[in-house]
């Protein structure tokens, strides 16, 4: 069995910003990845499997909608406690974290926020707990980016609507009890419809051969004439607005869990490089080793003071998009390339299992691609500062 | 049942361990505290596994400052159901043990458990302390602890084999590795912490009889040197004129 010798860095002391509350829940989850996760999340990456009997611990820790209240199973937690776990699932693996913040940000907030009562009853305690795995069909094979093209619709059958389409690249489809679907309307409008394992003409076939998020079950949402209740409709929003909201809260959780990553892969860099003679020496005392470790503390601590900022903006009601944005591109970024810069300080090792790195290398090219890509995020910085849209 | 579990803010093992005022106190900064881990891990989570088994209460006490409240919320978290906190900042081992028992000593607890040691200061001897001013059976370094009723059946590791004890309570103990697996709190452990009594007791009247005069760290260690397996002779007369240990 693996030991877990991770130290966080906090070379500004950014510990001190945050609460005792804070610290207690960021721990916590720590401990709990480097027991749980650790010990078994390279043979599941290996095997392309997700290890869902985490899914228990999971809820136990508040990992599954933090931030709902908690009338709804949620952990009403603020916003700087769930980027935190974020940030320590993500440590473990990204595909940990991507199946708490889909639960989390993508199905029980749309739920919690556009949904009725009735559906948040129905629904939010069971994905709290981990009875239900939620996923979230938004992308189609041929609407990436430009999502408000998609052709999924559903037609008013009069007592249900009719629901046909595709989604593709969906987190946790092949294992999920319910999807939050967005679909046009007659009208073209989009709205979310909760659909249910279960529903005829609803299957969701496994995608295969993953370099990437291998320890995360992704797939398609087929819908082929699927009649779905009308009660499952979340009435709260329309249009793209209710869906992007989501990707909103998804993507500042994304802009924690990055540097769960990448401050993984420097602890594990700092310390082979100090473990690691050559020439009669730790290679930690060659000056391009240390050029590169001390880059990525650097990025590390800029990237955590981005984070805090935000999540205190998120607490106060006040981030906006663009700067939720700015915020997940700079931070996943960081980490790809201290995930690339730590694997060369490993050289050979860096390349096999015995360390965590070439795996969070590999999940962050999905991470720097899903949730708006890279280069999408850079053009909606560059439509906030110039006023000119640049995307078409 | 009504147990009282002693805990301690520790420094975490990761620590860097230093030194200020002429090395008479240990450099605080930058550190972080844990609670000592033979208290968390193995004396608490018996306690509350003794409490869900047969009910009662667990109690945790720590003397110290308001620094301290922290550390005793996570015993919160884990499971226990109210803690109470010294305000003092003690010095030695009989000066915490004095004050634990004068807390203690009327509020009819059927057992007392503390950690086997402290991880810091190592010393063993709160537990043994508050053992004979409260003039009740105290069993050391316990690695399993059951109860049936009022009575303790507790198995000691000793010296190549083990030693199993009856005792009636109440008692003290101290616990070491065995007695339980240690637990992660969980959410709402945490949530609920926030609103658990702290009681906040101001120490009764006692003086340090031991004062720190210097702590020093351990030589450094030394580089370690690689002889060929073929080598014998030169291991032999490093070790002789080197080392000078032959």
């Amino acid at each position: 069995m693996k030991t877990d010798n991770f130290q966080s860095p906090d070379y500004y002391n950014i510990d001190d910003l945050l609460s005792d509350e804070h610290k207690l829940i960021r721990n916590t989850v720590r401990d709990w990845v480097k027991k749980e996760v650790t010990p078994i999340i390279e043979d599941y990456a290996q095997k392309a499997e997700y290890p869902q009997e985490l899914n228990k611990g999971i809820a136990e820790l508040g990992g599954f909608g933090p931030y709902i209240p908690e009338e709804y199973g949620g952990a009403g937690l603020d916003q700087i406690s769930y980027g935190l776990i974020m940030q320590e699932l993500e440590r473990g693996d990204s595909g940990i974290r991507s199946a708490a913040s889909v639960q989390s940000s993508l199905v029980m907030f749309p739920i919690y926020q556009y949904g009725n009562e009735e559906q948040r009853k129905k629904y939010l305690p069971k994905l709290a707990s981990g009875e239900f795995v939620g996923s979230f069909g938004l992308t189609e094979p041929d609407h990436g980016s430009n999502p408000s093209g998609m052709i999924t619709n559903f037609k008013d059958q009069g007592d249900h609507y009719l629901l046909n389409g595709a989604k593709m690249w969906i987190t946790n489809a092949p294992i999920c009890d319910v999807a939050v679907v967005w679909a046009k309307n007659e009208e073209g409008r989009i709205h979310g419809l909760v659909v249910e394992r279960g529903m005829e003409g609803f299957t969701t076939p496994e995608t295969h051969g993953k370099w990437s998020l291998r320890a995360s079950r992704t797939g398609e949402l087929v819908f082929d004439n699927v009649k779905v209740p009308k009660e499952n409709l979340l009435e709260g929003k329309s249009g793209l607005g209710a869906p992007l909201s989501c990707l909103d809260s998804a993507r500042y959780g994304i802009a924690w869990g990055a540097i769960g990553a990448a401050m993984d892969c420097y602890d594990s860099a700092l310390r082979y490089s100090k473990e690691r003679i050559q020439f009669e020496q730790p290679i930690a005392s060659f000056q391009l080793v240390q050029k590169k470790l001390a880059e990525m503390i650097t990025e590390i601590t800029k990237a955590q003071l981005l984070a805090l900022r935000l999540g205190q903006l998120k607490n106060e009601g006040k981030a906006t998009s663009q700067q939720i944005s700015m915020a997940k591109r700079n931070n996943v970024k960081m980490a790809l390339d201290i995930a690339r810069e730590a694997r060369q300080i490993h050289g050979g090792m860096g390349i096999t299992g015995e360390y965590s790195i070439m795996r969070h290398m590999m999940n962050l090219e999905s991470v720097i691609t899903y949730e708006g890509t890279h280069d999408i995020h850079l053009l909606i910085t560059g439509l906030d500062v110039t006023g000119i849209n640049a995307f078409k | 049942m009504n147990i009282l579990v002693c805990i301690s803010k520790v420094p975490d093992t990761t620590a860097k361990i230093a030194f200020t005022d002429g090395d008479t106190k240990f450099d605080t900064n930058g550190v972080q505290f844990i609670v000592n881990p033979y208290d968390e891990w193995y004396a608490l989570v018996r306690a509350l596994e003794i409490k869900e088994a047969a009910g009662g209460k667990v109690t945790v006490i720590n003397v110290g400052t308001a620094d301290n409240d922290p550390t005793i919320r996570k015993a919160l978290a884990i499971g226990a159901d109210d803690a109470v906190r010294i305000n003092m900042d003690p010095k030695d081992a009989m000066t915490t043990a004095k004050q634990i028992t004068d807390y203690a000593k009327d509020k009819g607890f059927d057992m007392i458990l503390c950690g086997k040691e402290t991880i810091d200061y190592n010393g063993s001897q709160v537990a043994g302390m508050i053992a004979a001013l409260l003039e009740q059976p105290y069993i050391s370094y316990a690695s399993k602890l059951d109860m049936n009723g009022n009575s303790a059946t507790i198995e000691r590791d000793i010296q190549g084999g083990k030693e199993v004890i009856e005792v009636q309570a109440p008692f003290v103990l101290s616990a070491a590795k065995g007695m339980a697996e240690a637990r992660i709190p969980n959410m709402r452990g945490i949530m609920a912490a926030r609103t658990k009594p702290l009681e906040v007791v101001e120490p009764s009247e006692s003086a340090d009889a031991t004062e720190i005069v210097k702590f020093e760290l351990p030589a450094a260690k030394g580089d370690c040197k690689y002889i060929d397996a073929e080598n014998a002779g030169e291991l032999l007369e490093l070790l002789r004129n080197e080392a000078k240990v032959l």
